[in-house]
């Protein structure tokens, strides 16, 4: 356990990891940063100099914002009040960052998590891909709109439960 | 009347006040931005709910593209030496000099003049109805994906991640908005005749799209893989394979409206700017 006083003087990299396991997407609270994969990088040089590394999940995500503040008021929590955060866009994100820990807690939210990317991603006109209900698990499930409440997400509704729910879209 | 007065040099493109590559990064913002705000212009009035939303997120991820596209020219800016800091001379925004510090993303998106935009006209243009915006959409997601794919590929690493991210985004725009071409044209008759009413009026300002301007023959110059007549091959080919699916016909004559990558706009620039900039032009460097 991270005692509450820390300083980056006493700090290690791991530590931190830890302290931001418990920063949360804003937009699904059910999901860490590390979960999502959009915490890339932990750096503290020897000079006790942090340096935290977020990429995007889509240009616009108007989370990432709030995710840096939320960085900084966690770290806080901890004592540590000097930390750069870098937006880095390159490698680009994918919804294959997400952990596989990430993807089931999706579900249990009631949210389909994404497929595979290498599977599904593709341009075809009218092709729906095969999204699994997050409530009763049946694949019969027909799209409702390719964009949902945020950025990362579409809609969907399963024809057997009847149930609308969100999909993570593969990306 | 939608009008635009050019001045055409030649083959080798629009006279232009602006050199470099920063002009090339702005026009990209540019027309990110502006049909950004085109397009949130929907936001609460699209035809249903599910639509409504995906255009504005159509618009924030285009929006977001500009962001990035704008915190990397300042960014070059504000690092370049005198020789690079030149290459910006007319671009930069009169009121930022005032301020005296370092140029931000949002001095470049709110407080430069009209002629200062190198957005194509074709972002600018009123929203129209639900065909209009989608087809303008279109034509643009069909643009804009081959030419990220082209930058994606550069030695500019920068410019390469901002353009790997858009595509994705951009993968999602191109296929909404081929899939609803097709159904207002194998639609209704009322939906058939709107889009064809839509593809008269914007065919004409696809010319500029693919008529490289100063800016980009600069970009080009300085190693920015960038070759505008393999974009308009990938966008030929997507628009006669949607139009055939729609029941669209191609239209055979030649497009002519162009200026916007000069600096010279449509009347309805001017329009745009004014309810887009007012907050920084009345309170600067107001933040909420």
């Amino acid at each position: 356990m991270v005692s509450k006083t820390t300083d980056t003087s006493r700090i290690t990299e791991q530590e931190v990891w830890s302290i931001l396991e418990k920063v949360k997407d804003p937009e699904v609270p059910v999901l860490s940063i590390i979960d999502l994969g959009v915490l890339r990088g932990v750096q503290l040089d020897a000079s006790g100099k942090l340096t935290i590394t977020i990429t995007p999940t889509y240009s616009g995500c108007p989370a990432m914002d709030t995710i840096s503040m939320d960085i900084r008021l966690k770290l806080m929590e901890y004592g540590i009040r000097e930390v750069q955060i870098i937006q880095q866009l390159s490698p680009a994100w994918t919804t294959d960052w997400m952990t596989e820990g990430g993807k089931k807690k999706l579900r249990a939210y009631g949210i389909a998590p994404p497929n595979p990317k290498q599977q599904v991603c593709h341009q075809e006109l009218f092709a729906t891909e095969a999204i699994q209900c997050p409530h009763c698990n049946s694949w019969h499930t027909e799209l409702i709109s390719q964009f949902g409440s945020t950025a990362c997400k579409a809609l969907y509704r399963c024809t057997d439960c009847r149930e609308a729910f969100d999909y993570f879209k593969c990306h | 009347m939608l009008q635009t007065i050019t001045k055409d040099t030649g083959n080798s493109g629009l006279s232009s006040p602006f050199r470099g590559t920063g002009g090339f990064i702005l026009h990209l913002a540019d027309s990110a931005l502006v049909l950004g705000q085109r397009n949130a212009e929907w936001t609460a009035h699209g035809p249903v709910l599910e639509q409504d939303i995906a255009i504005t997120n159509i618009a924030l991820d285009l929006i977001g593209q500009a962001r990035n596209f704008f915190a990397y020219a300042a960014q070059a800016y504000n690092e370049s030496k005198d020789a690079g800091k030149a290459s910006f001379n007319n671009l930069l925004p009169r009121p930022w000099i005032a301020f005296n510090r370092e140029l931000q993303e949002d001095d470049l998106a709110f407080l430069r003049d009209e002629r200062q935009y190198l957005n194509l006209l074709l972002c600018e243009l009123p929203k129209g109805d639900w065909a209009f915006t989608i087809l303008r959409q279109y034509l643009f997601s069909a643009y804009q994906l081959p030419l990220f794919q082209q930058l994606a590929q550069g030695s500019d690493q920068q410019l390469a991640a901002i353009a790997a991210k858009g595509i994705k985004e951009v993968t999602y725009h191109l296929r909404w908005s081929a899939e609803w071409v097709i159904r207002l044209g194998d639609g209704t008759e009322e939906s058939n005749r709107r889009i064809n009413k839509a593809l008269t009026e914007l065919w004409p300002y696809t010319a500029e799209l693919f008529e490289p301007s100063q800016i980009e023959l600069d970009a080009a110059a300085s190693g920015i893989p960038i070759r505008l007549e393999e974009v308009q091959v990938s966008w030929q080919n997507h628009i006669h394979r949607v139009f055939g699916e729609a029941g669209l016909t191609v239209p055979t004559n030649k497009p002519f409206q162009k200026g916007g990558k000069a600096g010279i706009h449509t009347e309805h620039m001017g329009h745009l700017l004014a309810e887009m900039q007012y907050l920084q032009r009345t309170y600067p460097n107001q933040q909420w």
